[in-house]
């Protein structure tokens, strides 16, 4: 019959007796190992002779209790003495975690390995870009080896499935610039300005930036968990015995796709984003849509569409290749999978950012105000 | 490790039945598996081996039939309800699928953890360390991380997860694929000896002639959707079916019965020479 693991503590001869009974195994075992933990004492004649069943935990319990407190093991059934001895045998100082270094030394090592790591960061993403561009140059030469069929199927991913979630983000970004616009602008009677605001900061900024942001979070992260798992899956390595570059196969049509995809997306973006402000100018302000457009003519210089235009494909050849970059260093297991992607977006949102800041002052600089 | 007179059969699966889509991987499969054996399963490559062990363990929830582990049936059940089964047993999965964030160690505790919270956390260490000692992992694989080991590695600390709520029974996917023939038969040995300390039940999905040959007391063949046979290897070469046929007397099965026939001289030789 089962029964639940006790213990009696008695002095038989002058000395201390630990009297095992019921079954020493996991389920049995309730609250006996802390019982255990508190008794005090040493030198102990520990009995097992009344005890039903045991397992390993039960005999590891019966061993370290021997060990730790100089006890004597008696009246062990045979089962019992071999459960004894293999975890006798298996007794052996093992790690459970890897130990911790000193707080200062760790702050040191994690400041150090950062360094190091954003070194080698930059010089791989630099490494990277260099392998593409050879890549392109093969494909010219070789214009067969260019993969049509993939750049148009990432065409479809990057660029046609975006276009629902990047117009409503739009559209919405669009009427929140004009609603705000117009608040401020209502204290010094200017409100006709809220127009001036919307066509120019959807055009020249916002809708390439809300693009490139929604692209680095759409693309390049599935860039870098696709490229991620198919490096875990030995599918790179497999591609490369067979005498497929993974550079022309993989990362130049996602690239590629990406780069025509941006200035696509970030008109269709900056236009949906006017026309949400035109809608809260309408019925917010009563600006009628044929004043909306006039108006929008004459104050967008065309130079705006342009910035828009040489922005775009490089904000998305950064998307691609930060996200590919990311996916190919992939190594170990499944959490780097994870934690390069997030990588990849950050690496790409904060370079996009930095670059548009970059041409922000350069085309000011040329006279594109 | 005594079990309940009522549960002599431990795995009991009557008429199951698994399709993915039009394609029907068991049609009417019966199999039961007898407390303290071993029983080996081997089948041709996309016969449903893992499948079977998958709809056993209720990872997969077969189209009919009828599953019972320890005599209660697996199918139509609670979660809270099947925790008390889970209990009772451990499973290495072919990968190993050790957690990948967490130490060999960890990855020992978290059975323990999961089911008894009242452990001490030095007690749980203490555990999972003599348990990877036990599946003859060196020490220092403790504080490692799954990437860190290699494949024969991660087996061993599969099985010590599997291992770590000293379970009545064991599923072991494939265990010795991948490994050494030295790797494989010391796997073999380790599993022969849980069996005798811990009066393990095994059910052993395997490839491996070996394996069957000098550890398996049962051996369930899966063809045509079903379990055809089960038995002891010379109970199943007795049969007169093709696949069994070229399956134990193709060359690797003549060379694995012959290496497993000299082990047994050996050592009934060696018990002669001794006084017993």
């Amino acid at each position: 019959m089962s029964s639940v693991a006790r213990f009696t503590d008695s002095v038989e001869d002058g000395r201390r007796v630990l009297r095992f009974q019921g079954d020493l195994t996991l389920p049995r075992l309730g609250v006996l190992p802390n019982r255990l933990d508190r008794l005090k004492g040493n030198d102990f004649l520990i009995d097992l002779s009344g005890i039903g069943r045991m397992d390993t935990i039960g005999a590891w319990i019966v061993h370290r209790t021997a060990r730790d407190r100089g006890g004597e093991i008696v009246g062990a059934g045979e089962g019992a003495a071999d459960l004894l001895r293999q975890v006798e045998k298996a007794d052996q100082p093992v790690k459970v975690r890897p130990d911790p270094p000193a707080p200062f030394e760790r702050v040191l090592t994690q400041l150090g390995e950062a360094t190091v790591e954003s070194g080698r960061t930059f010089v791989g993403l630099l490494g990277f870009f260099g392998a593409m561009l050879i890549a392109i140059a093969n494909v010219f030469r070789h214009p067969r080896r260019f993969r049509i069929n993939a750049v148009v199927q990432r065409f479809e991913v990057v660029g046609v499935h975006a276009f629902g979630i990047i117009g409503l983000m739009s559209f919405l970004v669009g009427i929140v610039i004009a609603q705000q616009g117009a608040v401020q602008l209502r204290q010094f009677g200017a409100e006709v300005f809220t127009i001036n605001l919307i066509g120019r900061s959807s055009i020249k900024e916002l809708g390439v930036l809300m693009t490139a942001i929604m692209v680095a979070g759409r693309s390049g992260s599935s860039f870098a968990a696709q490229l991620g798992s198919m490096k875990l899956a030995e599918e790179v390595d497999a591609m490369r015995t067979i005498g497929v570059s993974p550079m022309e196969a993989l990362v130049l049509p996602r690239v590629f796709a990406t780069v025509l995809m941006m200035p696509l997306l970030g008109f269709y973006a900056a236009i949906v984003a006017i026309v949400g402000g035109a809608v809260f100018c309408w019925i917010s302000l009563e600006i009628p849509p044929v004043t909306f457009v006039q108006r929008m003519r004459e104050v967008v210089p065309l130079t705006d569409l342009w910035q828009l235009l040489i922005k775009a494909p490089v904000f998305g050849l950064i998307i691609a290749l930060a996200g590919c970059f990311q996916g190919m260093q992939v190594k170990s297991d499944a959490e780097e999978v994870g934690l390069r992607t997030t990588t990849a977006v950050v690496q790409a949102i904060f370079l996009v950012i930095v670059l548009d800041a970059f041409f922000a002052v350069f085309f000011t600089e040329i006279g594109w105000l | 490790m005594a079990v309940s007179e009522a549960e002599e059969i431990v795995i009991e699966v009557k008429g199951l039945r698994n399709c993915f889509g039009e394609a029907v991987i068991h049609d009417g499969l019966d199999l039961d598996v007898r407390r303290g054996e071993i029983l080996g399963v081997v089948g041709g490559s996309g016969t449903g081996k893992s499948v079977m062990m998958r709809s056993i363990i209720g990872l997969q929830t077969p189209d009919e039939g009828e599953v019972r582990v320890f005599g209660e049936t697996m199918l139509d059940r609670d979660e809270s309800e099947l925790q008390g089964i889970r209990k009772r047993w451990g499973i290495l999965f072919q990968g190993a699928a050790l957690f990948s964030t967490l130490t060999v160690a960890e990855n020992v505790q978290v059975p323990l953890r999961e089911f008894y919270p009242r452990l001490s956390e030095k007690l749980l260490d203490e555990i999972a360390a003599y348990k990877i000692v036990m599946v003859g992992l060196s020490p220092d694989a403790g504080p490692k991380f799954p990437a860190e080991l290699s494949g024969g590695m991660k087996k061993r600390a599969g099985i010590a997860r599997a291992l770590a709520l000293d379970p009545d029974l064991l599923f072991l996917d494939e265990p010795t694929a991948g490994l050494d023939p030295i790797g494989a038969a010391a796997f073999d040995q380790l599993i022969v000896d849980l069996r005798e300390r811990l009066g393990l039940t095994v059910f052993l999905i395997t490839h491996d002639l070996d394996t069957l040959y000098t550890i398996c007391d049962r051996v369930a063949v899966l063809a045509d959707r079903k379990v055809i046979a089960v038995g002891t290897i010379p109970e199943l070469l007795a049969l007169d079916h093709e696949w069994i046929q070229e399956y134990f007397r193709g060359p690797r099965g003549r060379a694995a019965e012959e290496a497993s026939e000299e082990a047994e001289a050996r050592i009934a030789g060696a018990n002669g020479g001794t006084e017993r």
